[in-house]
């Protein structure tokens, strides 16, 4: 009698506490559906040839946003470029060498403020102390804000993942007699590596659709132009002018470009799933 | 053979009749303010098994990784005393630490094998001390693989990741690892504890094999293990080294009553 009673009773727990997580899921799924409903049914109409052929155009004349893609696209590959490897060097660092010593343990700290810090702090950071001195917006302080974005995220995945090699792996290197680069560059890099590349990956999703730091560095550009040291056309900022205009065309274009960003972010995310399965290559 | 102080130090440490390869003296090691090991005597036989036994934490796979300065790559870990191989004392600031264990290799617990292909597994460590041509890479690969008796099993997937493999046949490649650099001394702390009785029974007649050329120390949970596969066992309890002798005469006629509790299972 006890024991049956003390049965159901889990049993009913059980229910309630699945039926409460299942209801938190799908409500969580039920905005992240209607976002990209909402963002489909408004944007498809602006998907067509000319958006990627075309440049942003003046109000009531036909257009497209090529211009704002090849600058979104150029500073977001030379932000990567940037910011990548310093954020693996140190992120290496603090996960591998920065064990004894104070460096390591600050470095993480600081990178942890920067990590949160708000993107328009990076964006004002970058005017004061560059675009203020040049006296001109340019697609290099755009790359170099958005850089700054890159290197907490890289950094960080880079310790996680490098942390979660465990040591017996090192000290099983270290065992043959390999010195501690090679332990660090041919076994816990390598083991890493997965973990490290999705972190690069949703780096790139994260500053493609950054618009403050862009505001403030590359801000806009209506032609078409592949000068760096001029402003830059892209996505973000463009949609922020364009859906905030009281013209039809832009919205619709801003529309096509907010669905074009997330078209992208979706795709790069899938691709690391695809690419490289998040299954523990470690022991 | 190269070392000269090899005479037996101590009641309770009896120095093996065949040569020695390791000597150690007045050893101590700590954990930062944890006393680890204390005062340990003790000679390890050259090309002989030497088994370690004693209860968890009595301080022998702490031995074992003093052997190879695996402590080294702590903050805090340190040790005192001597330990001779080869005329040198290994724990002198000046040894090279890297040099040291290209010649004392060991293999752990949980099977370790890198991120990598079984080939790459084996060629890894071989690759840091010895520039071979990738025929001489190939013929090195197999004598290791065949060494460990994982050859047959591994011939044809050479190129697969080495965690594709099973538990018992992931520690084997481990052993040809380590065996494949050519060391002077393995070091085994506790190699079968996580492998299955087949795996276990492979690995104990792989050591017996090794022991032709190599000096072995083990390092077991296992008694059983100890009495089947070593030439000298070591009693450990709590960081000494209570008895050593002869394995058949620590399992036979033991010579301290410690040692006989644990040894039938009256304690530990």
């Amino acid at each position: 009698m006890e024991k049956s009673a003390l049965y159901r009773r889990r049993r009913i727990v059980n229910v309630i506490c699945l039926g409460i997580s299942l209801l938190a899921v799908l409500f969580g799924l039920f905005w992240l559906v209607w976002i990209l409903w909402t963002l489909l049914a408004n944007g498809l109409q602006a998907i067509g040839p000319s958006l990627f052929t075309l440049s942003t155009p003046p109000p009531g004349s036909e257009g497209g946003l090529s211009n704002a893609i090849f600058g979104s696209l150029l500073m977001s590959l030379l932000a990567t470029l940037i910011g990548t490897p310093i954020g693996i060097l140190a992120g290496t660092y603090v996960a591998e060498y920065g064990r004894r010593g104070w460096l390591g343990p600050t470095t993480r700290f600081i990178n942890d403020i920067l990590l949160s810090a708000p993107s328009i702090v990076i964006g004002l950071f970058v005017y004061a102390v560059y675009v203020a001195n040049v006296q001109h917006f340019s697609g290099w302080a755009g790359a170099f804000a958005l850089s700054l974005i890159v290197i907490p995220v890289v950094l960080k995945t880079t310790e996680n993942m490098l942390r979660m090699v465990p040591d017996t792996m090192r000290e099983a290197a270290a065992a043959l007699g390999a010195p501690q680069w090679i332990v660090i560059s041919s076994v816990t890099l390598r083991g890493a590596r997965a973990g490290i590349i999705t972190g690069i990956m949703l780096a790139i999703a994260r500053i493609s659709g950054e618009t403050a730091p862009l505001l403030f560095t590359a801000l806009n550009n209506q032609f078409w132009s592949v000068n760096m040291d001029a402003p830059m056309a892209n996505l973000p900022v463009v949609i922020f002018q364009f859906a905030m205009s009281p013209y039809r065309d832009w919205q619709t274009l801003a529309w096509g470009g907010a669905l074009l960003i997330t078209m992208s972010v979706l795709t790069l995310n899938i691709l690391a799933r695809v690419l490289f399965p998040q299954k523990s290559t470690l022991a | 053979m190269d070392t000269s102080t090899n005479t037996p130090q101590g009641s309770s440490s009896h120095a093996p009749t065949a040569a020695s390869k390791i000597t150690a003296r007045d050893l101590n090691f700590f954990y930062g303010t944890y006393h680890a090991l204390k005062n340990i005597n003790l000679d390890i036989a050259e090309k002989r098994i030497t088994a370690f036994i004693g209860p968890s934490g009595c301080g022998k796979s702490t031995l074992l990784r003093v052997f190879n300065r695996m402590y080294d790559l702590y903050p805090g870990h340190y040790a005192t005393g001597k330990i001779m191989m080869n005329g040198n004392d290994i724990l002198d600031a000046k040894q090279d630490v890297i040099a040291l264990r290209a010649r004392v290799g060991m293999v752990f617990q949980k099977p370790t094998p890198f991120p990598m292909s079984i080939y790459e597994n084996i060629a890894f460590g071989v690759k840091l001390y010895e520039r071979l041509s990738s025929g001489e890479m190939d013929e090195r690969v197999e004598w290791a693989l065949r060494k460990a008796a994982l050859w047959d099993e591994t011939k044809d997937k050479l190129r697969q990741s080495g965690l594709s493999l099973s538990g018992g046949q992931q520690q084997r490649l481990c052993i040809a690892r380590a065996v494949a650099v050519k060391p002077e001394v393995l070091l085994l702390d506790e190699p079968t504890s996580a492998l299955d009785p087949i795996s276990t029974a492979k690995i104990e007649e792989l050591v017996n094999e090794l022991k032709a050329d190599y000096t072995i120390t083990i390092a077991t949970h296992n008694m059983q293990q100890a009495a089947r596969v070593s030439d000298y066992t070591a009693y450990m309890y709590l960081g000494e080294l209570i008895e050593f002798d002869i394995t058949d005469k620590i399992f036979i006629n033991p010579g301290r009553k410690e040692t006989e509790d644990y040894i039938t299972g009256r304690f530990g």
